[in-house]
């Protein structure tokens, strides 16, 4: 290890796995190190051992629950849109051919005590009883404007610059009550609080265009798709991709100490008496707890279950929205269940996640509403861990510090902040325009 | 024309294999995925990892296997760590989907998915070097530990043209494969001797009329040009 690299990356998160896996394409030489002796760090999926180990303080799970190596408990639960930021990348980079995929059956969301299907089309809309007779026609009304809204269009447009028009006059405009409003907003946008309804209408449009494309693509339940064995697959198709082009890897590497000049400028990594040289560090917030700071929490419960969330439709994976307002609450509930059909669970088994941005200590008491949801379960742990992000001036220390992974349900976040490091990384910015509108050669 | 429609039920489920090698989309996965679905006896797909030291010679294997070729100071596995090679064994075909370790086994750091779904493995070791022998043993255990137990697994006693120089007996290695239900060879990827024999054996040792790999039927996605008109989000709810 006492060499010198061009990048050391610390953490084998996705966010750096990622980053790790495009910068060794790029040429760059690459030392990827992790204090565990797993890949994955925050992403990671854990098996019922470590699951045990974690929460329980025991590496003796109930036998009841089946083998061990059959569980794979995502720790960031989230879903990928189908046509969204992260599938681009694993085409551009072609780690797709490590991987295998399964459409996400069932999309739904919490309304007035009820879970309903998310209507994402001007059909739909039609069908959905989340709405009245009158307010099904406004609401398809509305659909097809979005639907039809091309950005480089302006006949499209009819006369409104979204760039300026905020959402909610958008809405106004056609008379939607604050109950389509809520849903389209938390559901189909996927908007975690209710500021973007004094943001610029053209976000949350591109939002809801995403959903129905991403929807449209498989023809599912939908917009989403799960990779077989759980996300931690991810990180390690991504640390592949890294070495095939020449990363070098080393995992259970106590300490990964980070070494500075004189100057603040990062010169290399410490671990077991040995340091490796490197002109910058790309890290996750847990490698430099001096350089981030705070700004959340989430809180989340984990279950084991022996049936589907009920009112899903049989879902074996499913997500389901509780916008805030339905709780009173200050940011949407998520759960989320995926079970044996996507291999994270043995058969018959499922594993439901109730995840929030916490608004207090008490992730019982605050996660009930959505427990509630899921009727009786065979396990659960609770948790709650602090979201970080880096205050450091990279320009001045060669330190590249992503942010912890947040509540939202899919990877569109997580992939601008990959994109935004890589472009201050290496000064570039990456080109994600690979072809998308082919979807499947199984669906004609 | 190699292009094929077909309808799942819906209550099938959906398998989606992310593909962005546009050559192969037209041919291949089409067929693979048909056979798949229809569970044919006669074509099998099946993902084959190889293991061991560094330098014993697994990507020489590969190379040699896949491309008939051999260098003399090749590199440490750089660029591609993924082939795929067709065989016809008897009646039927079996399309290997090659792993190679990408470096990634120098400090013990293979990733699980290597092993995910796989239906063989190879072992290689440098008949030259000792060491190397046994550390094949310690990836045997690992495969043990980590791979599905019906996997077929072969010992590759490789750089077998380096007779004058041999550290590991012919004997000591096959007395080894035998008590730990390995089929054993000697190869050279220089010499090409028992190369292509290998990658036969083990194409003939997988079960059949099964799929050993991953769940099947479903549907592939692809990178690809778009063909013909799609359905746009309006009509297909």
């Amino acid at each position: 290890m006492d060499e010198e690299y061009d990048v050391i990356v610390l953490g084998t998160g996705l966010k750096e796995c990622i980053l790790s896996g495009l910068l060794s394409v790029d040429g760059l030489k690459v030392l990827h190190m992790d204090r565990n002796d797993y890949y994955g760090g925050e992403s990671t999926s854990l098996n019922l051992i470590q699951l045990w180990k974690k929460f329980r303080g025991s590496d003796k799970p109930p036998a009841h629950l089946g083998s061990s190596r059959d569980y794979n408990v995502d720790m960031v639960p989230k879903f990928i849109m189908a046509n969204g930021a992260l599938v681009r990348v694993l085409i551009h980079t072609d780690v797709t051919k490590y991987l295998y995929f399964k459409a996400v059956d069932g999309s739904f969301v919490y309304n007035k005590g009820k879970v309903h299907k998310v209507p994402a089309t001007d059909m739909e809309a039609l069908k959905s009883p989340l709405m009245g007779i009158f307010e099904k026609r406004r609401a398809r009304k509305f659909f097809i404007y979005v639907q039809d809204y091309n950005e480089n269009d302006p006949k499209t447009h009819e006369g409104m610059d979204l760039t300026r028009v905020t959402t909610k006059e958008l809405i106004a405009k056609y008379g939607l009550d604050d109950n389509t409003i809520d849903f389209i907003g938390h559901a189909l946008a996927l908007h975690r609080d209710d500021r973007y309804l004094h943001e610029p209408a053209l976000d949350t449009v591109k939002r809801m265009k995403l959903y129905a494309e991403s929807l449209a693509r498989f023809q599912g339940g939908s917009p989403y798709i799960y990779p077989l064995y759980g996300l931690g697959e991810l990180p390690q198709a991504f640390a592949r991709l890294s070495a095939v082009y020449g990363g070098t890897y080393m995992l259970n590497k106590p300490e990964c100490k980070v070494e500075f000049d004189e100057e603040g400028k990062v010169c290399g990594v410490t671990s077991e008496g040995e340091t490796a040289k490197c002109k910058k560090v790309v890290c996750d917030p847990s490698y430099l707890p001096n350089k981030v700071r705070k700004v959340g929490k989430v809180a989340r419960a984990i279950c084991i279950m022996s049936h589907p969330i009920p009112n899903t439709n049989e879902s074996h994976s499913v997500q389901v929205i509780i916008p805030q307002k339905q709780l009173g609450r200050r940011s949407d509930m998520y759960l989320f269940c995926c079970s044996y059909s996507h291999n994270v669970a043995p058969k018959g088994k499922f594993i439901a996640f109730v995840s929030t941005e916490a608004e207090s200590d008490q992730p019982e008491i605050e996660l009930k509403a959505g427990i509630d949801l899921l009727g009786p379960v065979d396990e659960i742990f609770y948790d709650v861990y602090d979201r970080f992000e880096p205050v450091n001036e990279p320009s001045l220390d060669n330190c590249f510090i992503s942010n912890s992974y947040d509540a939202t349900t899919h990877f569109e976040s997580t992939v601008i902040d990959v994109l935004n490091m890589y472009s201050m990384i290496t000064g570039k910015v990456l080109d994600l325009n690979v072809d998308l509108s082919a979807a499947s050669a199984a669906e004609e | 024309m190699r292009h094929f429609c077909f309808r799942i039920p819906t209550t099938t489920i959906h398998l989606l294999r992310l593909l962005a090698d546009t050559k192969s989309l037209f041919q291949k996965p089409t067929d693979d995925l048909l056979d798949m679905a229809t569970t044919g006896p006669s074509n099998l797909n099946a993902k084959l990892v190889l293991l061991g030291d560094m330098g014993a010679g697994k990507s020489s294997l590969v190379l040699r296997f896949v491309k008939g070729q051999f260098l003399e100071f090749q590199e440490s596995t750089i660029g591609a760590a993924f082939f795929s090679q067709t065989l016809a064994v008897n009646d039927a075909t079996v399309k290997f989907e090659i792993w190679d370790t990408a470096g990634q086994e120098r400090y013990h750091s293979l990733a699980p998915m290597y092993y995910r779904g796989a239906a063989a493995a190879i072992i290689v070791y440098d008949i030259t070097n000792m060491d190397s022998f046994t550390r094949a043993k310690k990836w045997v255990q690992e495969l043990q530990k980590q791979g599905n137990p019906n996997m077929v697994t072969a010992l590759a006693g490789n750089k077998a043209d380096l007779e004058e120089k041999r550290n590991v007996t012919t004997e000591e290695a096959r007395v080894y494969a035998e008590e730990n239900s390995l089929f054993f060879m000697e190869t050279s990827a220089k010499a090409a001797t028992n190369v292509n024999d290998i990658f036969h054996e083990i194409a003939k040792r997988l079960p059949r009329g099964q799929q050993p790999t991953q769940n099947p039927s479903g549907m592939v996605l692809v990178d690809r040009p778009t063909q013909g008109p799609r359905a746009s989000a309006t009509c297909c709810s």
